[in-house]
């Protein structure tokens, strides 16, 4: 991607004329290829040079959109093959597929079920965004689920069928949705690119095999068409695989763009009706370079597993997770019980809520605004002391909530007691333990205590 | 231009650990590649799926689990080699939860009979797990590692506090292997192999756990740690990143919200067991797909999914 002060230097008029302000033209070019000055600053690169510029500064992965509206995602635009070496940033997006052979029964279960499993983890909407819909021979059928997806459900729709003239019908029904096309191959690709051009949608490339693939994505890119999504569907686990990770590698480490989209699995296929099988899969394909995982259906069983997974893996790594600062009631917590504060750290809340919930004993966790560090950290950043906490526990009205004045402070920052103290002389502040771990037996003596 | 597949050399191998004697032995590591990714190179001896059990009443377990294991599980040796006959994992991991200072706080004594008692009744190797309490499982393991003498047992784990008295009792008393276990940091992990190494524990006599986490707990700490020890290896051939890597799963997922909570409360949700399962699998084929060898599993859907998946991938 980074090209090199030479490389665009062989495209310069080599004359230096001083037009760009710079002595000459390498001293422009190192410039350039350093992003500290536009290349259009020089006024004599032929549009020829321009334009292999413009593809050789292009990203190794192109972002593509799906979607409209408020169901609007991107997919694709990474720049890394391993999330520390700077971070991912477009998540992978699950479907669940419905086909023309399905009862109306199964269909309005499915639709119910997409209904069902939508909830908001760590301030992240966790839903089925897409709805796979695949002709297979009835296209009224085929038609009337499109209608019904449509009316019943917010979410992009991804069409597969490889018949032209089906599909022109179904685009008629939600092209303005920007949909997803899938079903690009070797004989129909030229038909396909003109049905999808004028608007522009995401064209889905489907052949057998990484070679077939590769020469399929050149002649698409031939006839001008760079929206697209790759199928990397293999005959085996083991195939599909392989393709998915040679399509990101050839694409971010070969720096061949002609792998350079996001790619497309289909989950279900490979599963053969074993859920848990579909959940490890759709696991290993969220870890490994995944951009839409296709699923038979969703329950909360998959759900609550695979959005997680994903939330986790897409984090950036120089932002950590946080939850939203606020008083937390755990295990039914009521007018008698004790409050704990920890940092808003997104890790350090659920281990410290698990634990809690673990203990059975009902608490209210108190979560002020920290910086989302770690309680060292943000300690020692000072945004986790004896006043930030004691403004927080003034504040945050949870003195009206109950009537315990026992507020338990990390055992890390045991050094805070005396400034909280100080800070809410109402309260007693304990210590609480170094580790997490060790809060249930903590919270049983605390209780214990309390009722002794 | 016609595709060619982009293959990446590596300048390092994984160590070959061997657990269990005789026939029944197996071999974790070897790979010099990714997981799965054999387009590179050699992957090494296939993935380890080995199922828990408890030294007590696994009270806290789903019911279904219980109603499995009613007739054994207040037998520790009965119960593994039940699991061992009917679910056929690559090994049994014993985990002495009974002896919590917290719990029952069972003697090292007690604790070495019965991991005794188990390395007796079954063929597979043998993973015994403490308590995490780093003062108490120093003391266990130094009376198990005598008591299980030549079964090759791994010991779950050695950690900053306590590897002293575990390394010098598990791999160099006795001929066992040692788990290295640091909290989701390369360089902690890299510190805790050299200190072993420095107390005389042969690099080869030990298996890594580099932090374990549920899908959605911190998870994304676990992959980027694991990802990056493997390429120091692989890249730059870090000799004190050479071990395998073992991952005890199920004793992060089963204590999750998402496993945990009862139906009643959370209706919607649907079937407890089924969610527990779900969280295993999917933490489990993550953590291998990143580059942990070896994993522990509770559920045996959780073990035969697993299974299917490493011989796919195979």
């Amino acid at each position: 991607m980074a090209l090199k002060g030479l490389d665009i230097f062989k495209l310069t008029p080599k004359k230096n004329c001083k037009d760009c302000g710079f002595p000459t033209c390498l001293a422009f070019s190192m410039k350039v290829a350093q992003g500290a000055v536009e290349i259009g600053k020089c006024p004599h690169m032929s549009d020829e040079s321009l334009a292999k510029l413009e593809e050789a500064t292009a990203p190794l992965m192109k972002t593509i959109k799906i979607g409209k509206g408020d169901n609007e995602y991107e997919l694709g635009g990474e720049t890394v093959l391993f999330r520390h070496e700077k971070t991912f940033v477009n998540r992978n997006r699950f479907a669940v597929r419905f086909t023309d052979e399905m009862k109306d029964e199964e269909i309005n279960e499915k639709i119910e079920n997409i209904k069902s499993v939508q909830y908001e983890r760590i301030g992240e909407d966790m839903k089925i965004e897409i709805a796979c819909v695949e002709y297979v021979s009835n296209k009224d059928d085929y038609l009337d689920i499109i209608k019904k997806i449509k009316n019943e459900l917010d979410v992009v729709f991804m069409l597969v069928c490889e018949d032209t003239d089906v599909l022109k019908e179904a685009l008629e029904l939600v092209k303005d949705e920007n949909p997803i096309v899938y079903g690009a191959n070797e004989e129909n690709y030229e038909e396909m690119v003109n049905l999808v051009k004028d608007d522009k949608l995401p064209l889905g490339l489907k052949a057998k095999g990484l070679e077939e693939l590769y020469s399929l994505v050149e002649k698409v890119q031939g006839l001008g068409y760079k929206e697209l999504i790759l199928g990397a569907q293999g005959e085996s686990i083991k195939e599909t695989f392989k393709n998915v990770v040679q399509i990101r590698r050839t694409a971010l480490k070969e720096e061949d763009r002609k792998f350079g989209y996001p790619s497309v699995i289909f989950a279900d296929e490979l599963s053969k009706d074993n859920k848990f099988m579909e959940v490890a899969l759709s696991s290993l394909f969220t870890v490994r370079y995944g951009s839409i995982v296709v699923l038979d259906d969703i329950d909360y069983a998959k759900g609550l597993p695979l959005f997680a997974l994903r939330q986790n893996v897409y984090t950036d790594p120089q932002r950590p997770m946080t939850v939203e600062p606020d008083i937390y009631p755990i295990n039914g917590a009521d007018e008698n019980s004790p409050v704990l504060v920890t940092v808003d750290f997104a890790l350090t809340y659920f281990i410290v809520s698990g634990e809690i919930e673990r203990s059975k004993v009902p608490c209210w966790m108190a979560i002020p605004d920290a910086g989302g560090y770690s309680v060292l950290t943000s300690w020692a950043a000072g945004k986790f002391g004896g006043s930030s906490i004691g403004n927080f526990i003034k504040e945050s009205g949870i003195e009206e909530k109950t009537n315990s004045r026992k507020l338990v402070i990390p055992g890390k920052v045991a050094v805070l007691k005396g400034d909280i103290e100080d800070s809410l002389p109402d309260w007693e502040v304990v210590v609480g333990p170094d580790e997490a771990m060790h809060l249930p037996k903590f919270l049983k003596d605390l209780q214990e205590e309390a009722y002794a | 231009m016609a595709f060619k597949m982009s293959v990446q050399k590596a300048k390092g191998k994984v160590e070959e650990v061997q657990l269990g004697s005789g026939d029944n032995a197996i071999t974790i590591g070897g790979e010099a590649t990714l997981p799965f990714y054999d387009f590179d190179g050699e992957t090494g001896s296939k993935a380890k799926l080995g199922m828990e059990i408890l030294d007590i009443y696994p009270e806290e377990w789903v019911k279904p689990l219980k109603e499995t294991y009613k007739d054994v599980a207040e037998d520790p040796a009965k119960w593994a080699k039940y699991v061992e006959d009917e679910f056929n994992p690559d090994f049994i991991c014993l985990r002495l939860e009974g002896a919590d200072p917290n719990g029952l706080d069972k003697s090292p004594e007690e604790c070495a009979k019965v991991c005794k008692s188990v390395a007796e009744a079954i063929n597979k190797p043998l993973v015994i797990a403490g308590t995490n309490n780093h003062e108490k499982d120093k003391e266990v393991f130094e009376k198990v590692a005598e008591a299980v003498d030549g079964y090759n047992c791994l010991f779950l784990s050695a950690t900053e506090e306590n590897y002293k008295g575990v390394g010098a009792a598990a791999s160099m008393a006795y001929s066992h292997k040692v788990g290295a276990e640091s909290s989701v940091d390369i360089n902690l992990a890299k510190q805790l192999n050299v200190l072993l190494g420095q107390l005389g524990v042969d690099y080869g006599d030990i298996v890594m756990n580099v932090g374990n986490a549920a899908a959605g707990y911190g998870f994304e700490y676990l992959v980027s740690t694991i990802d990056r020890i493997r390429l120091a290896l692989f890249n730059q051939n870090d000799k004190t990143l050479t071990m395998p890597i073992i991952t005890p799963v199920s004793f992060e997922t089963w204590t999750v919200k998402e496993s945990m909570a009862p139906e009643e409360e959370v209706a919607e949700w649907g079937n407890r067991e089924d969610r527990g399962i779900s969280m295993e699998v999917s933490t489990a084929a993550s953590i291998l797909s990143v580059g942990s060898d070896a994993v522990v599993l509770r559920h045996p859907k959780s073990l035969e999914t697993l299974k299917e998946l490493v011989d796919a991938l195979e």
